[in-house]
Parts: C-alpha cells; sequence; structure tokens
C-alpha cells in the first residue's frame, strides 16, 4: 500500500462508490484535489500513488495534473490569492487592485512572499464578476472567495493567515 | 410566493434549506413526474415547453433529450456547473441559493431518460459550492428524495459532484466528460454526439444549470403556463449576469425578449456617471461586440433578436463597456483569456490563441497597422476551422471589435 | 454490393467500402489529402484540421424523401458552411468532395502556417529533413516566408531523451497526439502523453524507465515531423545518403518484415553500416509494426568480437587456419566408418542452411535435432494457422485461445495484433497458470496449476462438462485461432499443449477455415522452418549428444545455456561447430567456422503462420565469413563427394523447394511478389526518403496446410492421462518453471549495446507468500541451487504467481529448460 493510499483510505472508499467499477480513473481529479490541498502541490511520488490507487500510468496522471491550473507541481506559498482580473473584473479595477496589493506586499504577480506564506497570481474569470475586485485563496483549506475587496482587506487577511500559522 | 422563477431565494428567505424548500412546494414536480407521469411525457412536456439550454448553445432541451437511444443502458445525466464565461456567474447564485431547485429539475431530466446516475460538474473553483451541495444532496437522500424506490416507485436516482480544477474548456460538453472520467479536458471529436456515447461511452444528457432549475416549475404547472413568459420563439425567463461598466451588476431574472435597455438602464442602474455606454457583450469574452447604439439598445434579449445584431445570445453574460474602454485593451484581455484557456488539441485554436495573443499585446503598446491587419487575418485564419467552440468564440471580439471600433486600434490616447 | 458506396473525389469516381473515410478513399485514387494528425492504423481524432475538403452531399426533399435534382438532371448537391475533416468523415453514397479549390487550397496555407509558428525552420539540420510532409507541404501551399516573427516563436527544450531509446524535439512537435495515441490505443502502455495545456502542451513521460514500452520505436516512424527520434538514428545521417535493404527480423516467430538503412561511413573504416531499422509494410505479418528487440537488436553484427578465421583444435588449443585445412579435416573426421552423427541447429539459421545441415545429415544416417523446448512443428503443417491475412484483419466471429503463453513477451507484434482484434470484436480465451497482460482483454480467463497446461486446454472443448463459459464461446465462433508457447513448460509440457491445442480445434470442427488453426509461438524466427525441413527437438539432448561420436551445431549456444549440455559435449568426441563468436561451445569444438550473419547474406525463413519469406544482404560480408549453408555444403562435397552445384542461397532454396512438397513451386522470385497492400500507406503523410513502409521486396508465401488442401491426414491423440505432480504443500523446494523474457541475453541482444540498457537481469518471480516463506522479499537476492550449482537472482512478487512456485527466465544466465523442484534460500 502507498503512503498516499493509506491517508485517504476512507476517501478513496468514498471516491470509488461514485463511479462504476470499473472507472475508478474517475476519482483521479478528487484525490489530487485532497494532495493539493494537504501539501500545497503534487510531486512525482504522489503522481505514483495515484497512478497506483487507480489503476493507470503515472503518465497519465501527470497529464491531469499538467492540464488543470489548480493543480501544481511544484511548491509555491503556503496560501495561493488568485486574484481575478478577467475581462469584467478588470473593468471594475482589476488590474490595479492587483498592482497595488502585489506593491504592498513587495512582490510580482506570480511571486511569493519572502516567508513563505503568501503567492499572489492573476487568474481567469471566477464566476464573480458583480463583486469585483475578488479573488480566491487557495490553500490548506481548500479554496475560498472574498469578494468587493479592499487593499487593506486583502492585506489584513494576509496577516491573519501569517498569525495563524504562528499560532499553529 | 414569488414572483421570480429561478431567483426565487431572493423573496424567500432560507430557501437553500431543504424544509423551507420543500414548504415552498419543493419536490412536488419531482413526485408528479415520477409517480404519475411516464418518462415519455415529461420528454414531451418539456418539449412542448419550448425550454432552451441556458447554457450558451440555446439547444431545445426537449428535443436533446429525446436522442438517446433505448436500446443502450445505462443513461446519464450530468448538469453543467462548470460557469467560467468571463461574465457568467448565475449558476453560482443558484448553486448557493437555491440548489434544492436545480437538483429537483436535475432529478426531474434524469427521471426523463430513465438514468439512474447523475453527476453534477462543479468547476474547481467551486469547492465551497460543491461542499454544500454535497450536503445539499445528503439531505435530500435523508429525506428520501433521493435513492431507491423514490415515492414507491421502481425509479431509484443517485446524484454525485464532480469537482473540475481550472480549465474554461471543460463546459464544452465533451471535454467535461473528459474530465469526469480522469483525463485531461480536452474536447471529443463529434459524432459521436453524447447523446449516443457520452459518460464513459454511454447515452448522456448534459444541461446547464439554469436550464434544470426551470423544470419544477414546467412539469408542475405544464408547458403553457411556462410559455406565457418570454416570446414565441425563446419562452421563458433568463437569469442575466450583468457586469462591468454599470451601476448595479448582478443577476437579473427577466422574460426571455426583455430589452437590452431594460436591464442595463432598468435593473441595472445605467452607467457610471460621467461616462457613455460604448458597447456590449451579451455572451461574455465569447462574445461578438454590439455597437450600443440606441436600436441596440432597444433589442429584445432572445435566441433570435440578438443574432440580428450580429451576435449571439449565449449565456446572457452581458458585460457592459463605456466610453473611457479602449477596444485594443479589451480585445487583449479576451484573447488572453482564450490563449491561457485552449486546450491545445486542435491546431487552429492552440496557434491560432497564441498568436493572436502575441499580437494584442504588440498592438496595445505599439499600434501599428500592420499589427491590426494581422490580428484580423488570423482570426479569419482561424475561422470555421477549429474543433470546438472555443477557438471559434476567440475570435468574435477581435474581428468585431475591429470592424465596429477601429479607431481604438490606432489612436494612442486613452486607456 | 449493398456495402459499398460510390462517391467522386475531384472529379474522379471511386467505390469504397461503407465506413471508409475520405482521406483514404482519395488514397485509392491516388489523392493525397495532406494530414498529421491521421493515421491509417488508428482512430481519427480530427486535431490538425490538415485535412479539411469541401465535402457536398446529394440534397434531399424533406416532403417527399426524394433527391433533389438539378435542371440537367443531376442530382443538386449541397455543401455546408463550413469545410469538414476528411480523416473524420466516413464516405457517403453520392457524396462530391472537392479536395483542390482555392478555397480549401486557402485553408491548407492556414493551417499550414499556423503550425509553423512554432516550428522551427531548422530542416536543414533536421533529421526529418527530406522525409517530412510538413517540410514538402510548406513548400507546396505555404506562404514561402513566415508573418510569425522568429523571437516571437516559443523556444522549447530540443534534446529531450524520453528514455534511452527515444529523443524529443519538442520545438518540432506539432502536437498531433499520434505518438500518444498509438502508446494508448494499439501499444497498450500510455507512457508518454501531453503535458501542461494550450500552446504550452509538450510530449512527456512520468514512466520509470522513461518510455517504458517494447513498442517506443514505432513512435518515431508515424511521428509525422521530425519530433521523435531513435537515439539510434539521431543524427546519424540524412535520410537521402541512404541505402536501403529488405530483410526480416530474426527474434520471433512474427517474422517482421523491415528495412535497413545503410551507409558507407569514414568512421567505421569505410564500411557500409547500419543507421536504422524500419518496418516494411506486410499487412500479413506485422502490419508496420516493429517492436523495440527487432528495432535496436540488429547491432550485434557490428560486435568487434566476431569470428573472421576457421579455428581448429590443435594440441588441446583452438588455432586459426585455413579454409581449406579447417573442411578437410572435417571431412576427414565424419568419414570414419561407424560414425554416429547428430546435428544441433536452431531456428536462427535460415531454410537453406537447415536443408544443407539436413542433408548432410542424412548422408551421415545421423539425427537432425532441434535446439528447442517447443513441440508441434509437425502439427503445423496439417493444421497451421493459415489466413493469408495474417492475424491482422481478425475480428468477429474469431476467437482466439492463447494457451501457456507469454505473449507480449514471446512475440510482441502478435500480441498488440490480438489486442487490436478483441477490439474489432474477436473474443479471446486465455489460459495461463499465472495472469499476463492479455487478460485484460480476455472474455474468459482459464487458469491451471502448472504441469496441467495440457487439461487445461481440454476443458475448453465444448462438448466437455467442464467447458463452461469458454466451451460455450468456442462452440460459436466462426473461427478458432489456438495460440500456444513455452511459459512454464518445457518440451513435454509442450507437447502436451500441442496436442491438446490440435484436440480443441478438431473438436469444434473448425479446420481447413483459413481463419482457423494452431499457431505456435516459436522462440526463435525460423524454427518452423527447422521443422519443415527435417528437424526436431528431443527430450534428453545431453544424452544424444554424449554418445554421439561427432556433432555439428549450428546457431546455437547449448554449452553457455546449460552446464548439463557443456558437460555432454564434453563427451562428445568430435564437434564441429558453425558461429559467428566464439561462444561457450565454440570454445569445446574441434573446429569452428566462422559464419555470415543474416545481415551479411541472403536466406528464407519460414515464420509462425508458415509465411516463407526472403531476406537480403544488407551490409557487405566480414571477411573470412562464409554463409552457413555454403559452410556445410563444403564438408558434404568432401565427404560425400556430391557435387557442389548450388553456390548461392536460391540455389539451395530451389533444391529445397523440389525435395519438400509444401514449398514445391516456390522460388525466390515467387517469395518476392507483391500486392497492393490496405490500408495505403507510405506516401505523402508517412514516407521517408530512400526507404518507406512500401514493400516492393516481397511479401512472401503463406503455405497452406493439409487441412486447408483437405488432404488426408492424421493428429496425435489427445492427452488423455493426468500429470503426476508433486505435493508442494510438504516439500521442502520449490516448483521452478521456465518463462521468457523479450530482452533476455541471447547471444544477439547482448551484442547490441542499445537494448543492453533495458536488458533484464536474472530474477526469481514468484507469490509474496512464497517468497516470504522463504525469508526473502522483493529486491533481495536469492538463491537458487539446480542440479548442484547454485545461481543468484533478483527476487520479484507478483499475486498472481501460483504460491509454491518460482518462475525462471530463460537465457538470463539460468539453465532451466522444464519445470524442476529447486532449492531457494537467502
Ligand atoms: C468552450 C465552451 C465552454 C462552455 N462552457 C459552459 C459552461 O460553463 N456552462 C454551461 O452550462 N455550458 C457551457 N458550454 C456549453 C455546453 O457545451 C453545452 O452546450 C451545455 O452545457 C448544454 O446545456 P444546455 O443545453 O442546458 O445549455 C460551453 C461550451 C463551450 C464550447
Ligand atoms: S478549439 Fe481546438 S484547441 Fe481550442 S479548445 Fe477547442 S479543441 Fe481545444
Ligand atoms: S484533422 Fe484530419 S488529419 Fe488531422
Amino acid at each position: 500500500m502507498n503512503q498516499t493510499a493509506t491517508k485517504y483510505a476512507r476517501e478513496i472508499e468514498d471516491l470509488f462508490a461514485k463511479y462504476p467499477a470499473d472507472r475508478k480513473q474517475s476519482a483521479v481529479m478528487p484525490l489530487l484535489h485532497l494532495i493539493q490541498r494537504d501539501f500545497g502541490f503534487i510531486n512525482k511520488q504522489a503522481v505514483r500513488d495515484v497512478a497506483e490507487i487507480v489503476g493507470i500510468t503515472p503518465t497519465e496522471v501527470a497529464s491531469v495534473v499538467g492540464f488543470y491550473t489548480l493543480y501544481h507541481d511544484t511548491p509555491q506559498g503556503k496560501y495561493r490569492f488568485q486574484i481575478c482580473n478577467d475581462l469584467p473584473c478588470a473593468l471594475r479595477g482589476a488590474d490595479q487592485f492587483l498592482a497595488e496589493l502585489c506593491k504592498s506586499l513587495g512582490i510580482q504577480p506570480g511571486e511569493t512572499t519572502p516567508d513563505g506564506m503568501i503567492t499572489v497570481e492573476a487568474v481567469m474569470c471566477l464566476a464573480a464578476c458583480d463583486k469585483a475586485p475578488m479573488f480566491q485563496v487557495q490553500g490548506p483549506q481548500g479554496i475560498t472567495y472574498h469578494e468587493n475587496q479592499t487593499v487593506e482587506g486583502a492585506l489584513q487577511l494576509t496577516k491573519e493567515l501569517a498569525g495563524k500559522e504562528v499560532k499553529a | 410566493m414569488s414572483n421570480l422563477l429561478l431567483l426565487r431565494h431572493r423573496e424567500i428567505p432560507n430557501l437553500n434549506r431543504l424544509d423551507i424548500y420543500v414548504k415552498n412546494g419543493g419536490f412536488k414536480a419531482f413526485q408528479k413526474a415520477v409517480t404519475g407521469m411516464q418518462s415519455q411525457q415529461v420528454i414531451d412536456e418539456v418539449k412542448t415547453s419550448g425550454l432552451r439550454g441556458r447554457g450558451g448553445a440555446g439547444f431545445p432541451t426537449g428535443m436533446k433529450w429525446s436522442f438517446l437511444p433505448n436500446n443502450l443502458w445505462p443513461h446519464y445525466v450530468v448538469a453543467n456547473a462548470d460557469e467560467s464565461e468571463p461574465g457568467t456567474f448565475k449558476d453560482r447564485e443558484l448553486l448557493e441559493q437555491n440548489p434544492f431547485q436545480f437538483l429537483e429539475g436535475l432529478a426531474i431530466a434524469s427521471f426523463a431518460v430513465q438514468a439512474h446516475t447523475a453527476y453534477v460538474y462543479l468547476r474547481g473553483e467551486f469547492w465551497q459550492q460543491a461542499a454544500f451541495l454535497d450536503a445539499c444532496i445528503a439531505d435530500m437522500q435523508k429525506a428520501g428524495y433521493l435513492g431507491d424506490k423514490l415515492f414507491g416507485s421502481d425509479y431509484s436516482l443517485r446524484i454525485y459532484t464532480h469537482l473540475g480544477a481550472g480549465a474554461y474548456v471543460c463546459g464544452e460538453e465533451t471535454a467535461l466528460l473528459e474530465s469526469i472520467e480522469g483525463k485531461m479536458g480536452q474536447p471529443r471529436l463529434r459524432p459521436p454526439f453524447p447523446a449516443i456515447e457520452g459518460l464513459y461511452g454511454k447515452p448522456t444528457v448534459i444541461n446547464n444549470v439554469e436550464t434544470l432549475a426551470n423544470l419544477p416549475y414546467i412539469i408542475e404547472n405544464g408547458a403553457v403556463k411556462f410559455m406565457q413568459y418570454g416570446t414565441a420563439k425563446s419562452p421563458g425567463v433568463k437569469i442575466f449576469s450583468l457586469s462591468g461598466c454599470v451601476n448595479k451588476p448582478g443577476n437579473y431574472e427577466l422574460p426571455l425578449g426583455a430589452t437590452f435597455r431594460e436591464l442595463i438602464f432598468g435593473l441595472g442602474g445605467g452607467i457610471p456617471a460621467g461616462r457613455k455606454i460604448k458597447a456590449i457583450l451579451p455572451a461574455g469574452a465569447s462574445s461578438s461586440i454590439i455597437f450600443a447604439d440606441e436600436k441596440a439598445l432597444d433589442t429584445p434579449m432572445d435566441y433570435e433578436s440578438v443574432p440580428a445584431l450580429g451576435a449571439q445570445l449565449g449565456s446572457a453574460s452581458v458585460i457592459v463597456v463605456d466610453d473611457s474602454i479602449r477596444m485594443d485593451w479589451l480585445v487583449n484581455k479576451t484573447v488572453h483569456f482564450f490563449r491561457h484557456e485552449s486546450c491545445g488539441k486542435c491546431t487552429p485554436c492552440r496557434e491560432g490563441t497564441y498568436w493572436m495573443s502575441h499580437l494584442t499585446e504588440k498592438i496595445v503598446h505599439a499600434h501599428r497597422k500592420e499589427d491590426v491587419q494581422l490580428l484580423n487575418t488570423v482570426a479569419r485564419q482561424m475561422q470555421n476551422k477549429c474543433l470546438c467552440a472555443l477557438g471559434e468564440f476567440s475570435i468574435m471580439a477581435v474581428m468585431t471589435a475591429i470592424e465596429k471600433f477601429p479607431e481604438d486600434f490606432t489612436a494612442s490616447k486613452g486607456r | 454490393m449493398a456495402n459499398e458506396i460510390t462517391l467522386t473525389i475531384d472529379g474522379k469516381q471511386v467505390t469504397v467500402p461503407a465506413g471508409t473515410l475520405i482521406v483514404d478513399a482519395a488514397r485509392e485514387l491516388g489523392i493525397d489529402i495532406p494530414v498529421f494528425c491521421y493515421h491509417p492504423k488508428m482512430e481519427p481524432v480530427g486535431m490538425c484540421r490538415m485535412c479539411l475538403v469541401e465535402v457536398g452531399r446529394p440534397m434531399v426533399d424533406r416532403a417527399t424523401n426524394q433527391p433533389v435534382m438539378e435542371a440537367d438532371g443531376t442530382p443538386k448537391l449541397q455543401f455546408g458552411p463550413k469545410m469538414e475533416t476528411a480523416c473524420t468523415t466516413p464516405v457517403s453514397a453520392g457524396m462530391v468532395v472537392i479536395g483542390m479549390s482555392d478555397k480549401v487550397k486557402a485553408a491548407r496555407n492556414d493551417v499550414l502556417e499556423f503550425l509553423l509558428t512554432s516550428h522551427p525552420l531548422d530542416c536543414p539540420i533536421c533529421d526529418k529533413g527530406g522525409e517530412c510532409p510538413l517540410q514538402n507541404l510548406t513548400m507546396g501551399f505555404g506562404k514561402g516566408s513566415s508573418r510569425f516573427e522568429f523571437e516571437d516563436k516559443q523556444h522549447n527544450q530540443k534534446h529531450v531523451p524520453l528514455g534511452e531509446l527515444i529523443y524529443l524535439d519538442r520545438e518540432r512537435c506539432i502536437q498531433c497526439g499520434r505518438c500518444v495515441r498509438f502508446q494508448k490505443d494499439l501499444a497498450d502502455d500510455p507512457v508518454i502523453g501531453f503535458y501542461q495545456r494550450g500552446r504550452n502542451l509538450v510530449i512527456d513521460t512520468s514512466s520509470e524507465p522513461g518510455f517504458d514500452s517494447i513498442f517506443s520505436g514505432n513512435t518515431t516512424d508515424i511521428c509525422p515531423v521530425g519530433a521523435l527520434t531513435t537515439a539510434d538514428f539521431r543524427f546519424g545521417a540524412r535520410p537521402w545518403e541512404l541505402k536501403s535493404a529488405a530483410s526480416l527480423c530474426n527474434h520471433c516467430a512474427v517474422g517482421c518484415n523491415l528495412t535497413y538503412n545503410t551507409r558507407r561511413e569514414a568512421k567505421s573504416d569505410g564500411n557500409v553500416v547500419i543507421k536504422r531499422a524500419m518496418p516494411r509494410q506486410n499487412e500479413a505479418v506485422n502490419e508496420i509494426w516493429l517492436c523495440d528487440k527487432g528495432r535496436f537488436g540488429y547491432h550485434f553484427a557490428e560486435s568487434h568480437q566476431r569470428l573472421e578465421k576457421p579455428l581448429i583444435r590443435k594440441d588441446g588449443e583452438l588455432v586459426e587456419s585455413t579454409w581449406d585445412e579447417a573442411l578437410d579435416m572435417a571431412a576427414k573426421e565424419l568419414r570414419a566408418y561407424g560414425f554416429r552423427f547428430v546435428s544441433l541447429a536452431s531456428g536462427r539459421l535460415s531454410n537453406e542452411d537447415l536443408y544443407e545441415i539436413k542433408q548432410l545429415t542424412e548422408n551421415l544416417h545421423g539425427q537432425a535435432c532441434l535446439y528447442s523446448p517447443m513441440a508441434g512443428g509437425d502439427l503445423t503443417p496439417l493444421i497451421g494457422y493459415a489466413d493469408p491475412q495474417g492475424l491482422s484483419r481478425v475480428g468477429k466471429g474469431t476467437v482466439i485461445v492463447v494457451a501457456a503463453s507469454n505473449l507480449h513477451q514471446e512475440a510482441p507484434i502478435w500480441w498488440m495484433q490480438v489486442r487490436a482484434a478483441v477490439k474489432r470484436g474477436a473474443k479471446l480465451i486465455v489460459v495461463n497458470a499465472r495472469s499476463t497482460r492479455l487478460d485484460k482483454f480476455a472474455s474468459a480467463v482459464v487458469r491451471y496449476r502448472f504441469g496441467r497446461e495440457a487439461e487445461a486446454v481440454l476443458s475448453l472443448v465444448p462438448a466437455a462438462e467442464t467447458s463452461g463459459e469458454s466451451g460455450k464461446i468456442i462452440a460459436a465462433a466462426e473461427n478458432l485461432v489456438v495460440l500456444y508457447g513455452s511459459d512454464g513448460i518445457g518440451l513435454e509440457g509442450s507437447r502436451q499443449v500441442a496436442a491438446a491445442s490440435a484436440e480443441l480445434l478438431r473438436a469444434s470442427n473448425l479446420l481447413g477455415k483459413p481463419g482457423s488453426g494452431l499457431l505456435p509461438v516459436w522462440q526463435r524466427a525460423n524454427d518452423q522452418g527447422a521443422w519443415d525441413t527435417g528437424f526436431t527437438p528431443v527430450d534428453d539432448l545431453a544424452k544424444v549428444v554424449s554418445e554421439a561420436d561427432g556433432v555439428l551445431i549450428a546457431g546455437a549456444d547449448p554449452a553457455g545455456d546449460h552446464p548439463a549440455y557443456a558437460a555432454a559435449l564434453k563427451k562428445a568426441k568430435f564437434i564441429i561447430v558453425q558461429e559467428q563468436f566464439l561462444t561457450k561451445t565454440a570454445q569445446l569444438a574441434d573446429i569452428v567456422f566462422p559464419v555470415q550473419s543474416m545481415l551479411e547474406r541472403d536466406g528464407s525463413y519460414t515464420n509462425g503462420t508458415r509465411r516463407v519469406q526472403r531476406f537480403m544482404p544488407v551490409v557487405e560480408k566480414l571477411p573470412g565469413t562464409r554463409p552457413d549453408y555454403l559452410v556445410t555444403a563444403q564438408v558434404r562435397q568432401k565427404v560425400v563427394h556430391s557435387n557442389l552445384e548450388f553456390i548461392s542461397a536460391a540455389q539451395v532454396f530451389m533444391v529445397l523447394a523440389a525435395h519438400l512438397p509444401d514449398y514445391q513451386n516456390l522460388t525466390y522470385a515467387t517469395l518476392m511478389e507483391t500486392v497492393p497492400q490496405h490500408p495505403i500507406l507510405g506516401r505523402s503523410d508517412v514516407y521517408y526518403g530512400g526507404t518507406s513502409f512500401e514493400n516492393r521486396q516481397g511479401l512472401g508465401v503463406q503455405l497452406g496446410t493439409a487441412a486447408n488442401r483437405r488432404d488426408k491426414y492424421s493428429l496425435p491423440a489427445a492427452p488423455s492421462t493426468q500429470n503426476q505432480l508433486p505435493d508442494l504443500e510438504h516439500a521442502e523446494e520449490l516448483m521452478a518453471v521456465p518463462v521468457a523474457e523479450l530482452l533476455d541475453t541471447g547471444t544477439i541482444t547482448q551484442k547490441s549495446v542499445l537494448l543492453g540498457k533495458r536488458t533484464s537481469t536474472p530474477f526469481a518471480l514468484m507469490h509474496p507468500k512464497t517468497a516470504q516463506q522463504k525469508g526473502l522479499a522483493a529486491g533481495d537476492k536469492a538463491k537458487i541451487s539446480l542440479a548442484g550449482v547454485t545461481y543468484q537472482a533478483v527476487v520479484r512478487v507478483d499475486e498472481s504467481v501460483p504460491t509454491l512456485h518460482v518462475l525462471l527466465p530463460r537465457s538470463l544466465g539460468i539453465p532451466l529448460d522444464k519445470p524442476v523442484l529447486v532449492k531457494v534460500i537467502q
């Protein structure tokens, strides 16, 4: 039994119940979501583990990891602030929001704060166009939306998250 | 009671709780279908209602269901909750605020095609909505609205959620199916259509969340009542996602055939002070751009009238653009989106979006005439050659912006 | 015919079977619609969009359902608003396809230009330069200069090793997915795939080792640009500098047709060297595929350890001599009175070689022994599998039984074809003591205890009470093909399986139908030819050899394979060996004649389906060497004063044909005949400068069977007695059984440097429980004692191996020629 299989034994059982018995491959994406949430990225060993669990090749699992933007194959900040600056949000100032937030954090879009806590990225439309500026945070809690944001509010959130880490 | 069909939660507090939903007539329609109707009758009723898909293509829903062969089993129903078109955020509101109406609709669709398993495919970013939906499904199961022998009949149904992970193209129905099967989300060749060979190679219906949310009303009240809303060819109501340069962006439910003016200047509160409306993208980033003159504003928003303006209604994600916005900047945004989301399977889209995005980057900085010309030809070069509609969508804004706002690609002032 | 459809393409009419795609229908007319992602051997995907054509269909009046007519009485055509992909659109009656209009040309230009936006224009230094459809089409349709500025191009890694065998140039890749689809859909090894998406899409592998598939080389053939290359050929030569020679693969019973590309090279002292092996289309044999052993395994001939002079034993030492001296010495010894002569030859030799050795053996009243642990070559002329299409068209209606064979390792291309047959609707029954890579495609899997394989096969006989589900499948068969191999059995086991398989065929009443028959999975390329020329395997080879006064050994290294044979040979009085290398057996010889490899000479092989096929000289012969048939003929001339009437392989073959009834009427000329093959390959989409898939050198001749001809024949009785098997539960030992491993260290693959890295090491495969019992775990070194000698092997575990058994690979240093009890310890 590989480590991933052991760690997620219960979840895997539940997942397999969702799909036809001979279609275990369908469980690839949900499994990758669990790993992504818990480790912040999906390494080669995890790819091999998942492949073994669902009975496909590591190459096939890697294809899935590579295709979807919410899976990452390299580690970044613990919390990924993913700011939508797609057309509708940009029409409501998302570009400026992104620029100012990055400036306040002293990083460029795509970069991570020196403490390794926050990565700021620009992403495509998140279906919250009426509540721009907005972003989602991808981290150990999964994905959470933050709408109608100000730079100050976002900075406050980064501090809260960092504080939580210190306590933990 | 509510005057709204789909956004009823705005008038009925806590409608996203099962008890409240049931108290307000929830699952009567599903029960009626399962206990009082043949599955074919359900299909016929929906056919008669003239309901058309709200996911973008506007294909008649009842007709889509009738394509499933009755000698190939099992059948599947998949709800498309991928909602990734820039400017679309209606399904998300339904999933969060009125999930049971959608789930009831999904159950009715499943009964209509005698599917015993249905999946809800949610875009990966809807992590929390998926968790909430899982809870809703569990509640339904507990209350006997899902599971075996529903309402004492022989019909059984299970619904599961499946999360995507960040890929617009997975809204395209065959890419979506690939994604559920645990693969990269690249569209399949058609034919075979999903109605014949869909999920796991079995006959499959794919419907948008909003489409499905209409079904309880139609089954409970009959097609005729549904048809009193909207126009003859586009019956019913529609949720319009209004965004961009308006004072009150948000989702608005209106009968099909309401005008752009009603939406933008009525419910939407008009354009920010001191600015003027310039253009409308009625179907998100995939739209052709409408020159927002008086005639356009008075055009009814339905599946027939919008095409007359050279655009499509699509998923009715109305992005409003005012006169502070330059079109070169705008198409740079849309093209960037498509380049980012192109799945890479077919040549014209993979290479064309990449090339166009290089050109629009250059254009916003340098405004060279030859780049604009080249952009226009590259777009035309892609036209009608792509494997799926994503590539075809990507050129709409480009071609219409250059055609209708040529000055935005040459002048160097402004945004 | 109802399922034939007539349509018009570019003004010409063509009639093709229903279901044919426009692109293939066009090829029938000699019209090549350009394609990149489409490959006729794979399902269409329509992704490159290169093959767009205008398609018109006869208009039908909706009300009357009648065709609408033009004023001139011709059917009115309706053209769609969009062009359609010719590679995905099946033909329909009355269809009119326009593949050459301005609109179509413009569309092709457009798509080509898109492809070139990210493709480097480095044709002059590309391996594919000169044989590249992209390059050719660019000349044909391209805009001439790129409107896409070079600095905008995405620059990708150029020489990415996907494994040791295959390299990828990511800049050249046009994302057509042929390689990925081949690996998944045909090879069932999805070990390369797309990574990322959109313009970032690249081919990548996550397998360990990289690109871990025995079929990997095929991807370099079907890659339409120079993105995938073999480590072998990369930058090795320009296609137009190459000469080509037709040959056959000599590694297994499939008999794959291939072409060697050669070039004279300064760095090889001006010698002609092989630059690459490429498949040659033969739909009845390998279609257009090769396994990696066949593709990369030819380097043996280049080895510097080849013998170049005859050796004779003088004062106990082998010393070099002249040909005359060695031949004279051989003749002198063989002429001795009362001489008991044994010849031992393998299916590595050609029909001509074997025929000569057989003649000599007859002249000396000796015994001709086949060096093989497999029986049944006497049954194949009677009831063999003689479908003129080979396995490549098998589908619905046919039941395939694969018994006692790990086909993936024993005959990779047949494995691929069996799998494809299942996809086309054939039913597969796998009969094996352990699981193999065919199980997942099987309609039924029958397990047995090693030693009971014949019973297991007989249990399938439809009438048998025990036959159950698989019996029903067979009872419904329109055709039945039974393949049997050598998984876990020795000669006696093989004899039983062959007889049982014959009985299964007989009982199913399908004998004589061209799509039915027996197909032994021989270990060597020409084992069937050896049977046909009169060689048979013997049960106690050591005994036969040790009692002989003189032994002639050709194409075999018994002493190297098995200490018992080495010991036996030491007892033989006089040994002649015909060899390329100084093998262990050669070291024991009194005379060693240096012979040519098959690459240096011509000859013929008879494959497992009894198709007789020719191979031609590819490289120059090593000076000092002679072909086997000539060596034997020269010995014979001196022994029996036969006149040496034949000096060429063709002449030997003529004599052979005159003496072997089944080979009657065959000549080298008939073996070289070709007929048009389908699908049409090897033109503009998949062509190779100087060579091609195209087979101009002969498809060989399929021998019929006695059953086909309705001749009288009799089959051996079905094995009836149940084998006595030891009680392993209470034994201290384990039952060791021999199994096949494709990349073994046989004399030939060992010498191929490239494959060396993939070659297996000796292993002992057992059930994890069995390993545990012996205090072993996966990866440990186990000691295995066998006939007093102890061998080391790395433990591998597999739950599908029966407990208390240990599977040992053949030709990897552990001499196991039949199941025996062995001690296994830590
Ligand atoms: C690129 C692309 C993206 C799409 N995205 C969505 C989407 O996010 N949600 C959706 O419901 N339909 C989407 N569609 C349309 C679906 O393919 C499909 O037509 C729809 O789900 C059918 O449901 P309906 O008939 O109820 O509208 C998309 C289509 C394309 C080509
Ligand atoms: S148009 Fe082609 S590349 Fe683009 S998303 Fe569709 S299939 Fe993929
Ligand atoms: S799309 Fe037809 S050959 Fe690629």
